[in-house]
């Protein structure tokens, strides 16, 4: 018996390793260099401030098994459902696997902040996204393009999440605490600054995350003000000069900030879009791949062995997504056992 | 500022505009104020860039200002859009090219509401008929004239007398742009640029030799506002707006204001003399205003034509300071004669704006 | 009635940059666990005072977070302290010291 992977991200690795632990044989692609997928942008983890490494060594120690084989720097061009159940794919390399069922970890891809136009990321040189802080985190430095230490640093939440504008109606679960995590690693840099949430709502849905949150408040000091950026603009110094409204207040409300980081979202990545329509597996309005059942099939699809894990299907965080991916090696494990019997 | 990231945006926004054949559609409030201005574009689009427009007399306003104060209802405006459509197609042009920016605004907000609601269009069509015995075919091509000079503006730019540069330090120009709020606000696919970095006059600054200058307020609508203005009740608010503009704009030292929407060129000029007659505040240098000219205007200026030819004597902020830096020639004492040589009379000298 | 018929109207926005926070600062040092807000009105629902006037203790503290004190002088004294909205805080937050110390700062600044 054997299952075919698409992504090495966290789902991929977890599900890989879960099935050849119960004997199965695994082939693993990846299109990129090395495992780990989006994890490879981060710093430290919420809501235990874990280190993002650490957690990538452990999953990618655990391909080094007999039953796995990792096709690095390897893209599945072409997936086809053969006629007998069992699945094939093509690999940009020249291969050609087919595997008796396919999973699909093709994970998200990170909502690209210029399609915010009015945020003038890429234009004005202080405005930056959740995961180009993160890589300063790497660094232990947050300073302005010009060197400075900036003063006033605002995050904004719900960049390309829950705004019908740039078509995406759902929202991405994970920035809201990424934000709460990220402006306590700012204040433990920069002890001085004034750091300030916009927020819509505070989505703290997570074991932790509210604790979180409001350590945020009691112990770092961090300001959040509920009301959505409706545009940002450079002034002489090339600080960023934002209007919002303090919603809770009822009036609009105009600052300057040292450096603007915007909470990019989560979209549906190419891999899974492409796959959806290889596969015509239905797709949710935001382009995730949908469930058979949100409830009791939340690893199936639409198409008998066709296997989904992670943020393929929807937002999720690192737990439920390794708990995704065990459940999706379980579920595939039971459908390869009841279909071999027959 | 990183223009690269503003040229992935122009790059999106890039619209369909018509080479030659143009249907030109005044504008109220630009014949009115800046006259100069309209003639001197069908000069330049004929004389100087040699294509066809024709100026149909029995064009009539299109009400949108009537449409935008709440007394004209919008299938009255429908009727007289359809009945410009219906000149230009018995005129048998099809590239509809309005002055103003409201009507630029309105027309393709109609276009638009008649695509998703043919019936409304079939209704208005009756309408025309019914009151005129007209009929029309829509516009192939709907662009302003802003996006016709900017079209061309490296043809302009090969003709070019006195750049956008000052004589005396050799440095560009530093100019604001100012877009109307109905050139793109409402349908950003419309506008060149889009909504939030519009290119259309930076285009014509930069080829013209000038710096164009983003500054804090630079997408805030000039505060006209329609009934914001009309009623006197609500002009405060309308003319906070142009301040708000200013305050921001001013630390840049800005040369001239250049703007593609007459209403816009229009109330940054004159709300300067308002703003100082009641706050004692000027926002040039040496107590002047910041000049403020419309598009057709700064590609006049810089093909050499006369200023007073051009109308510049209307405005109400003196335009010297900014001619003195281009090196273009003036006859001061011809600022206020009529086209026979005979005096005007000039008008009279506000308290606080330096106007010579 | 000027000659004009209308003056240039004053922004109501609220100018972070100018605005003076003085205020703000005595309060989150005075009264920390007023930091803990998250604006669920919880208080202001049962307030003695506010369900007969304007006064609305969620907004006012706001305001004050935000350097808008010029309302603040007009409402704090509605407060009756009853200490009813300090019992349903979710937050905890001490919303009586937190009267006590805007009460005390706007006094010390008046003399």
């Amino acid at each position: 018996m054997n299952v075919i992977i698409i992504g090495a991200g966290p789902a991929g690795c977890e599900a890989a390793f879960r099935l050849a632990n119960e004997g199965i044989q695994v082939d693993l692609i990846e299109k990129e260099n090395s495992t780990g997928g989006n994890l490879n942008n981060w710093y430290q983890l919420f809501p235990d401030r874990k280190s993002a490494k650490d957690l990538n060594t452990i999953l990618s120690n655990h391909l080094q098994h007999p039953h796995i084989r990792l096709h690095l720097n390897t893209e599945a061009t072409d997936i086809t459902r053969e006629e007998n159940g069992k699945t094939s794919v093509q690999l940009s390399d020249g291969a050609l696997l087919t595997g008796d069922a396919l999973l699909l970890a093709t994970g998200f891809k990170l909502f690209e902040a210029q399609r915010k136009e009015e945020y003038g990321y890429g234009i004005y040189e202080n405005v930056i996204t959740s995961v180009n802080l993160e890589n300063k985190f790497i660094n232990h430095q947050i300073t302005m393009r010009s060197g400075a230490l900036p003063q006033r640093i605002g995050f904004i939440h719900c960049v390309g999440s829950r705004d019908e504008k740039i078509c995406n109606y759902h929202c991405s679960k994970l920035c809201c605490i990424t934000a709460v995590k990220q402006a306590i690693e700012t204040r433990e840099l920069l002890p001085e600054a004034e750091i300030i949430c916009f927020y819509m709502d505070m989505r703290m849905f997570g074991p932790g995350y509210e604790e979180m949150y409001r350590k945020a408040q009691e112990k770092y000091n961090i300001k959040f003000i509920r009301g959505r950026l409706s545009e940002a603009s450079e002034n002489q110094n090339k600080q960023i000069i934002i209007k919002a409204e303090d919603t809770l207040i009822g009036k609009p409300l105009r600052m300057t900030l040292d450096l603007l980081v915007l909470m990019v979202g989560m979209e549906a990545s190419e891999g899974s879009q492409k796959a959806a329509s290889q596969l015509h597996l239905t797709q949710a309005p935001s382009g995730f791949i949908q469930p058979a059942d949100p409830h009791y099939g939340n690893n199936r699809t639409n198409q008998e062995g066709v296997f989904i894990a992670g943020c393929c299907s929807a937002p999720m965080n690192l737990t439920d997504t390794l708990a995704d991916a065990r459940s999706a090696a379980n579920t595939i494990s039971e459908w390869l056992n009841r279909n071999t019997q027959h | 500022m990183e223009l690269l990231g503003k040229e992935q945006i122009w790059k999106e926004y890039q619209k369909e505009i018509a080479d030659n054949n143009y249907f030109y559609a005044r504008s109220c409030i630009r014949q009115t104020f800046f006259p100069g201005s309209e003639w001197v574009y069908l000069d330049i689009l004929r004389n100087k860039l040699h294509k066809n427009v024709i100026d149909d007399p029995r064009h009539t306003t299109c009400t949108g200002i009537g449409y935008h104060s709440d007394v004209v209802p919008i299938e009255t405006i429908m009727t007289v859009v359809a009945r410009h459509f219906a000149l230009m197609t018995e005129a048998g042009y099809e590239n509809l090219t309005p002055s103003c920016i409201t009507s630029f605004g309105i027309y393709t907000e109609i276009l638009d509401t008649w695509e998703h609601h043919p019936e409304i269009e079939e209704k208005i069509r009756e309408y025309l008929y019914k009151a005129t015995r007209r009929e029309f075919k829509k516009p192939r091509n709907l662009a302003h004239t802003s996006d016709i000079i900017y079209k061309f503006r490296n043809e302009i730019a090969s003709q070019i007398l006195h750049p956008l540069k000052n004589i005396h330090t050799g440095r560009p120009l530093k100019v604001v742009d100012h877009i109307g709020c109905h050139y793109a606000k409402m349908f950003p696919s419309k506008g060149i640029g889009g909504a939030e970095f519009p290119a259309v006059l930076t285009g014509m600054i930069e080829a013209w030799g000038g710096e164009p200058i983003d500054y804090p307020e630079r997408r805030h609508c000039c505060g006209f506002g329609f009934r914001n203005y009309l009623v006197m009740a609500n002009r405060g608010f309308s003319v906070a707006n142009s301040k708000k503009k200013f305050e921001s704009m001013q630390p840049y030292e800005p040369d001239f204001i250049v703007a593609n929407c007459p209403g816009c060129a229009m109330f940054l000029d004159k709300w300067q003399y308002t703003i100082s007659e009641m706050e004692g505040i000027t926002y040039g240098a040496n107590g002047y205003g910041i000049p403020v000219l419309t598009y057709e205007e700064m590609a006049a200026l810089v093909l050499g034509y006369d200023p007073w030819d051009i109308g510049l004597q209307m405005h109400q902020v003196a335009v010297e300071p900014l001619l003195d830096k281009m090196g273009i020639p003036y006859d001061p004492d011809k600022k206020y004669c009529n086209s026979r040589g005979e005096s005007l009379g000039a008008p009279k000298c506000p308290t606080y704006l330096k106007i010579k | 009635m000027n000659f004009w018929g209308y003056s240039i109207s004053e922004a109501r926005v609220i100018d972070y940059d100018k605005n003076d926070k003085s205020l703000a600062t005595c309060l989150a040092q005075n009264a920390p666990s007023s930091k803990l807000c998250i604006g669920c009105g919880g208080c202001t629902a049962t307030c003695t005072a506010g369900n007969l006037t304007e006064f609305n203790i969620r907004k006012l503290q706001m305001l004050v977070k935000r350097g808008e004190n010029n309302e603040i002088r007009q409402q704090l004294h509605k407060c009756m302290l009853c200490g009813k909205c300090t019992l349903v805080c979710p937050r905890g937050v001490d919303t009586r010291k937190m009267i006590l110390t805007l009460i005390d700062y706007l006094h010390r600044q008046s003399l």
